[in-house]
């Protein structure tokens, strides 16, 4: 006996109201934007500069205490958080500090970081400072720079790379998808204020990565279908090749998540943020590939005579796995 | 349809065995690690019993490469440093002075007028010489010595209102930047080995940027003092003291401060007597006063100038600089032959330690900026191991049962595949010699999650397959080649996500497309291969009737 999802190929009408489903999503995108705009994201020192310094003490965090330190120094925005993990031992009460670059230098200063240790100590004699970075103006410029040419760039390659195995109407469906992904995992780290740093951009590309992977194993079996039912509607093929990959895709996301829930629950706080943009990756990847990429492709259509050799099918790739 | 090749079976299997061998040593970690330390100790300085023993810890004849544990795992600081190349021409400019002004002596008086630190400007006492001086000094200027700048001189020479405007040439400004970043590579990397910590990183990033990791150092701050400090150590003549920091020193001359005493101000001739460059040792000491100084020796050159000028200056005062500050401004007592002698001043027995090494390895031929920074603390990176070492586990476990229960004896054959893929992960990193970050784990974890779909796409497309009832045979082989489409063009654009991040990502993030891009490759492989391998020597052994995926 078999653990299975589906004993038959389900048969569920994914496209009955798709043009709602596109509408909820661009929605969606527009409330994930509106937000950004809005409230704007809760930068890491790596976009903005500044200085977080982690301290572990055995003794309970006192945040109004360290703030009376620290707000001696005068050394403008400081914001102080106690991290919570249940990794963590009894005596181990770890706080992050944070502090914006200070005005006018380029470069890190020890000085302010030494100041604000020693202070520190004068409250909690026997405090460790676990880690301290430190990420002048200059490079966190440079950092927001890469990190948009980045994603633009993997977005670019991709809309090429589906371009020359499929058609132009799958590659668009495809990096709406993406953009899509992007869009609504940005909104959620500005909704919920969580730290966007550099290890975020990471996970944003895996999710580009992910959603792209699960969007091309639908859009494979849908030119698949394409070529074999020449005769049915577009809609009705859409629907049949996500139903048959309807299997797939929930194993592959299913063991995707039960290896990233793992990670978020066990794997310390310091990369949890990074998880978390990951886990909500795959969930919004599986949908968007569903009701945005399949949805583009059918509001776009696609050209369904396979057979003659034109300028769009004619490339070397079109029909590799005939 | 279901045949592979006997080579083919082989290559398979030796690949995998490969794999594994490779990423042996890793599940060793601490022994091999002394192993390794043992043998480049015994390479560098000679065997010892202990050091003997160390290396027998792990067979001679075995893999000993390891996957290098970032920093944020082991611990240790991260530097980004820019070198502010511009500092030199003004050391340029300092040098040009005597030169000028000997050059033209024969010829008119000059003066020298007041410039930015990047030009250097002489006023002629007989402005009809102009044309001439000129010459003269181009006649000075010396070709400079890269590749691409063949055929120009190192200066510029202008003249305007009877004042002869020296600058760098483009030319000469390119090729010394690229020697400061040299030197500055050069020296950093020394006064790191001096203080001899393991394994290191110096690497020159961009034009002007030098990125330094050392695992292991306790903070960033303790970095900073051993590489920050210029050093530029120099014995310059006193013109006088005073308490005016802004006072005008004359040309030719600065004003610099004291270290020990607040508000007290040096007046100094700018052009040193003898500097740093002509050391050849320095070992911390003590004074006779018994507080800690600095021992120092020069260089026959520098010994000789520092012999004639203590013998011509008796009486008068002389400065220690250190990076624009005075250490210590004694009176020449005697005639100091031998060119040895004592650096005093008000220093701990730390910071004359520190001073010694600085002085050894010589100075930064330019000063540094620090862009970025980061510590972090041992405690930290073990927190991070054994959390993601738990978190991998259990994903794997998880994972692992899942497919059991999904797929049967299919899923077993994927689980197995799965193994050998982590492991060729290690191994592949472990051969590269790629460094594991904390993102590089989740990286890992992702893969683990991830590998499974290739084998999950084959096995749906089998199981659709049975249901035309084509026979088991069939169904696995066109199972295999129809999911084949779909897994190639998912990985590639996964792929090309990874190289995307490689390429421009640093530090962790570099870790994390590292072993993603790995994972990749190593799952398409064991998916399209391995799992079909085995499938194939079972269904060869078993020949069933029917079967159930």
């Amino acid at each position: 006996m078999r653990l299975r999802l589906f004993n038959e190929a389900p048969n569920f009408d994914f496209f009955k109201r798709w043009k709602i489903w596109l509408g909820i999503s661009a929605l969606m995108m527009v409330v994930a934007f509106a937000s950004f705009l809005i409230q704007g994201l809760n930068y890491g020192i790596d976009f903005r500069g500044g200085t977080t310094i982690r301290s572990e003490s055995p003794l309970a965090v006192d945040i109004a205490e360290y703030r009376g330190a620290i707000d001696a120094l005068e050394l403008g925005d400081i914001s102080i958080t106690e991290v919570f993990d249940p990794s963590f031992r009894d005596d181990q009460n770890v706080a992050m500090i944070r502090i914006q670059a200070q005005d006018g230098q380029e470069a890190v200063t020890t000085d302010v970081i030494d100041a604000i240790e020693g202070a520190l100590k004068e409250v909690r004699p026997n405090i460790k400072f676990t880690s301290v970075e430190s990420v002048g103006p200059k490079v966190s410029g440079e950092l927001i720079q890469t990190a948009v040419i980045a994603v633009a760039l993997a977005i670019g390659a991709v809309l090429i790379y589906i371009w020359l195995r499929f058609e132009w109407q799958f590659a668009a469906g495809a990096v709406l998808a993406l953009v899509h992904d992007v869009i609504l995992t940005i909104g959620i780290f500005s909704e919920l204020q969580i730290r966007f740093d550099l290890a975020i951009i990471a996970a944003l590309l895996t999710i580009v990565g992910y959603s792209l992977n699960d969007t091309v194993v639908v859009f494979d079996r849908v030119r698949e279908n394409l070529r074999k039912y020449k005769k049915r509607d577009l809609k009705e093929v859409l629907n049949l090749s996500i139903n048959e990959t309807m299997a797939r895709t929930f194993m592959t996301s299913f063991t995707t998540l039960i290896a990233l829930i793992a990670l978020f629950v066990l794997g310390g706080d310091v990369i949890r943020g990074f998880v978390f943009a990951m886990i909500w990756g795959v969930i919004v990847g599986t949908y968007s590939s569903i009701f945005v990429a399949s949805a583009i492709l059918l509001y776009l259509g696609v050209k369904r005579d396979w057979s003659k050799p034109d300028a769009n099918a004619g490339n070397q790739y079109a029909n590799i796995d005939a | 349809m279901l045949q592979i090749d006997l080579w083919k079976r082989i290559l398979i299997a030796l690949t995998c065995a490969l794999g594994i061998w490779l990423a042996l040593p890793n599940a060793f970690y601490a022994p091999v690690e002394q192993h390794n330390d043992a043998v480049a100790e015994i390479e560098l300085s000679g065997s010892t019993a202990e050091l003997e023993a160390q290396k027998a810890l792990w067979p001679e004849w075995m893999p000993s490469s390891l996957v290098n544990l970032g920093l944020d795992l082991r611990g240790g600081a991260h530097l980004l440093a820019e070198v502010k190349v511009e500092d030199v021409y003004a050391n340029r400019m300092e040098a040009q002075w005597p030169e000028v002004r000997d050059a033209l002596r024969s010829l008119t008086p000059v003066r020298r007028q007041q410039s930015p630190a990047d030009e250097l400007r002489v006023r002629l006492n007989d402005e009809t010489k102009m044309a001439e001086a000129m010459e003269i000094v181009r006649a000075n200027a010396r070709p400079v010595q890269t590749l691409t700048g063949a055929g120009a001189t190192d200066i510029d020479v202008r003249g305007e209102d009877g004042v002869i405007i020296i600058t760098l040439s483009e030319a000469e400004k390119q090729a010394t930047n690229e020697r400061t970043m040299q030197q500055s590579l050069e020296i950093i990397r020394r006064r790191i080995d001096e203080v001899g910590t393991r394994e290191p990183t110096i690497q020159r990033q961009g034009a002007d940027r030098i990125l330094i990791q050392v695992p292991g150092i306790g903070s960033a701050a303790e970095l900073k003092a051993i590489i920050g400090t210029t050093a530029q150590l120099s014995f310059n003549p006193v013109v006088s003291r005073g308490s005016d920091g802004n006072a005008n020193p004359g040309i030719g001359n600065k004003v610099i401060p004291s270290v020990d005493e607040p508000g007290a101000f040096y007046v100094v001739e700018s052009a040193p007597v003898v500097t740093g460059d002509q050391l050849v040792d320095a070992q911390p000491a003590y004074d006779s006063n018994g507080r800690p100084a600095v021992n120092f020796r020069f260089d026959t050159s520098g010994a000789r100038k520092f012999g004639d000028y203590t013998a011509a200056n008796i009486g008068a005062p002389f400065a220690i600089v250190l990076d624009d500050e005075v250490i210590s401004a004694p009176t020449i007592q005697s005639h100091i032959p031998g060119g040895s002698g004592i650096i005093t001043g008000n220093f701990t027995l730390e910071e004359s330690t520190n001073l010694a090494i600085l002085l050894r390895a010589g100075a930064l031929p330019a000063g540094l900026d620090f862009l970025e920074e980061r510590t972090v603390g041992p405690e930290l990176g073990q927190d991070s191991i054994d959390a993601g070492k738990v978190a991998t586990v259990v994903a794997f476990v998880a994972v692992l049962f899942f497919m059991f229960v999904s797929y049967g004896l299919f899923g077993v054959f994927a689980n197995i595949a799965l193994m050998i893929n982590v492991a060729m992960i290690f191994g592949l990193l472990s051969l590269v010699g790629a460094t594991l970050t904390l993102p590089g784990i989740a990286g890992i974890v992702l893969t683990v999650g991830m590998a499974v779909d290739a084998n999950v796409l084959i096995f749906e497309r089998i199981r659709e397959e049975l249901k035309t009832a084509k026979g088991p045979a069939r169904a696995i082989s066109l199972g295999y080649e129809k999911a084949l489409s779909a897994i190639i063009d998912a990985n590639i654009t996964t792929l090309i996500t990874a190289v995307i991040l490689f390429a421009i990502g640093s530090g962790p993030v570099r870790g994390f497309a590292i072993t993603l891009g790995f994972g990749i490759i190593t799952s398409v492989f064991t998916a399209i291969f391995v799992t079909r391998l085995m499938v194939v020597i079972w269904f060869e052994r078993a020949r069933p009737k029917t079967i159930e995926v």
